[in-house]
């Protein structure tokens, strides 16, 4: 495509129209609101729906939501998350009521903050909270264990109150200790 | 004589270590309005452990960025010296020194006061002060060629030559535009040159003077002009921005210091500001009226301490202000095409400054001749 190019008058040509404006805009600005964030100090604002770094949660009674079922483990692209199963004895306080994790691991250094993990849990265990500058002094202080992940995570409030159900099935059956 | 030396040896360490103090603040000055003019705050976290502490003034202070020019300076020191294996290895450690070096000798002669006590505050008073400044500004650009050359790899190559080819353009430009002033003045001196403004009015603005006379109004025109070109092509001589096209960031990575480390690199940064000073009380001598100011007596030489110290203090004002106009207007125009350049060198300024030239003469022997 050719462009045409006007041509410029006299006035235009001695580059003053064009001096001109330049001191006018940067004047203008010299004098406005500053836009600079002081970041450590002050942080934005996160929006809602925004991915940060993955926590797992408990439920109001204080008790861990997640079922140790894997398929976080198995969704997660990066393979950040490690979960160790309890295996068949189960948490003897609780006896057979309900799974949960041994271990539960996530190396933040790994993590790609997709979502997956989310989105596929099936006890909504598991949710991106708001946190985005995760920090440490070595890879090792990156991986996040069960506890820390728990005590970050904090408790998640939802209606359905599975566990209770569970629990009162449980005595029903005779089955919990 | 060993009295001569002396108090020369004195001037100079009193007029190199302000100037170095100033080329870091002059850094600090240029990242402050860059940043003003772009809507940041600019650099406001560093500070020294106890002056930080301060109430009131100490935090104003850090904010103000007052530290950072140590911080930047101990960066540069502190920094990994890398010489690439290609380098042509002598030629490559001299460049930063040469291009250094001619914006401190232009200091010399620049008369930054009056006089103290019986001292004049000037390095040398040479007679042929002009013509000294630019023969060693002309220098100037042997350290940016051979900096290009010695790195010998293609964009500082570029830079070079594009340097080589600017400043020499622009140089005639300038120098022409100082003949008027110096038909005017009738003299090379710059001490002189500052008398005669004080007598008369600035160069550039006529009615900066204790009386005003219609001669030197019949004159501005020309001044006038002068003054914008020696501005224009101040610009191009010192490679700041609508003319920095030996660095030009976008094109040629660093332009001729891109193989250039830590304080080698320091240097072609130093000798920058230096040159940028050094141009500035160039002009603040030869179209500003140098020390003078025309209210209160302050157009004669000084007789007190008290007096030659304001008269420095004033140099200094109108320095800062014409760096501070560098600096603006760095951050406020887009680079020129080299073809551009070359074009508003040759094509505009050199006419305009050698019809000036003739005009000036013109009005120069009207007003000489006898009146019939």
């Amino acid at each position: 495509m050719i462009v045409k190019r006007t041509n410029l008058s006299f006035w235009e040509r001695l580059y003053l129209p064009a001096i001109i404006g330049g001191f006018k805009v940067t004047l203008r600005h010299f004098f406005r609101k500053k836009v600079t964030m002081q970041y450590p100090e002050e942080k934005w604002v996160v929006p809602e729906g925004y991915r940060g770094a993955p926590y797992l949660v408990k439920n109001p009674e204080g008790r861990i939501k997640c079922v140790a079922c894997q398929l976080c483990e198995f969704v997660c692209p990066p393979k950040a998350i490690r979960v160790t199963p309890p295996g068949p004895p189960g948490a003897p306080e609780v006896g057979n009521i309900e799974k949960a994790p041994k271990e539960f691991e996530i190396d933040m250094l790994r993590c790609i903050f997709c979502g997956y993990c989310q989105e596929v849990c099936p006890e909504e265990a598991i949710f991106l909270m708001k946190d985005y500058s995760l920090t440490a002094e070595t890879r090792e202080e990156m991986v996040y264990n069960k506890e820390k992940l728990l005590a970050l995570g904090g408790v998640h409030h939802d209606k359905i109150c599975k566990w209770e159900q569970k629990a009162a099935e449980a005595v029903e059956q005779g089955v919990k200790p | 004589m060993r009295e001569v030396v002396l108090f020369s040896l004195v001037k100079i360490v009193c007029v190199i270590v302000p100037l170095l103090v100033m080329v870091a603040y002059a850094v600090l000055v240029e990242r402050k309005v860059s940043a003003f003019i772009q809507d940041r705050v600019g650099p406001n976290r560093t500070a020294l452990p106890l002056i930080g502490q301060i109430p009131l003034i100490g935090p104003f202070l850090v904010r103000l960025g007052i530290f950072q020019p140590i911080a930047d300076g101990l960066k540069f020191i502190l920094k990994e010296d890398f010489t690439p294996q290609h380098v042509r290895k002598v030629y490559f450690w001299l460049a930063p020194a040469i291009a250094m070096i001619p914006s401190l000798m232009t200091i010399a002669v620049i008369p930054f006061g009056s006089q103290l006590g019986s001292q004049q505050m000037v390095i040398a008073d040479l007679n042929v002060g002009i013509l000294y400044t630019f023969g060693i500004v002309s220098l100037g650009v042997y350290g940016i060629v051979l900096a290009g050359y010695a790195a010998n790899s293609k964009y500082p190559f570029l830079g070079g030559i594009r340097s080589s080819a600017q400043m020499i353009s622009y140089e005639i430009a300038m120098g022409m535009s100082v003949i008027p002033v110096f038909m005017i003045v009738g003299n090379l001196r710059l001490n002189d040159v500052i008398a005669y403004q004080a007598q008369h009015g600035w160069l550039a603005f006529p009615f900066m003077a204790p009386h005003q006379t219609a001669e030197s109004y019949w004159l501005w025109p020309f001044t006038l002009l002068s003054f914008a070109i020696f501005v224009v092509a101040a610009f191009a001589e010192t490679n700041r921005l609508p003319f920095d096209l030996p660095e030009s960031e976008t094109e040629l990575v660093g332009g001729y210091h891109t193989e250039y480390s830590s304080m080698k690199f320091g240097m072609f940064f130093l000798g920058e500001y230096a040159a940028m000073i050094a141009i500035s009380a160039m002009m603040a001598v030869l179209f500003l009226g140098g020390w003078t100011l025309p209210w209160w007596g302050l157009n004669q030489p000084a007789q007190t301490t008290g007096r030659g110290v304001l008269q420095i203090a004033i140099f200094l004002a109108k320095l800062l202000l014409l760096m501070l106009f560098f600096i603006w207007v760095r951050w406020m125009w887009p680079r020129f095409r080299y073809d551009q350049l070359m074009h508003l060198g040759w094509k505009r300024f050199i006419p305009i400054a050698l019809a000036n030239i003739v005009a000036t003469a013109l009005v120069l022997w009207f007003q000489s001749a006898p009146v019939q």
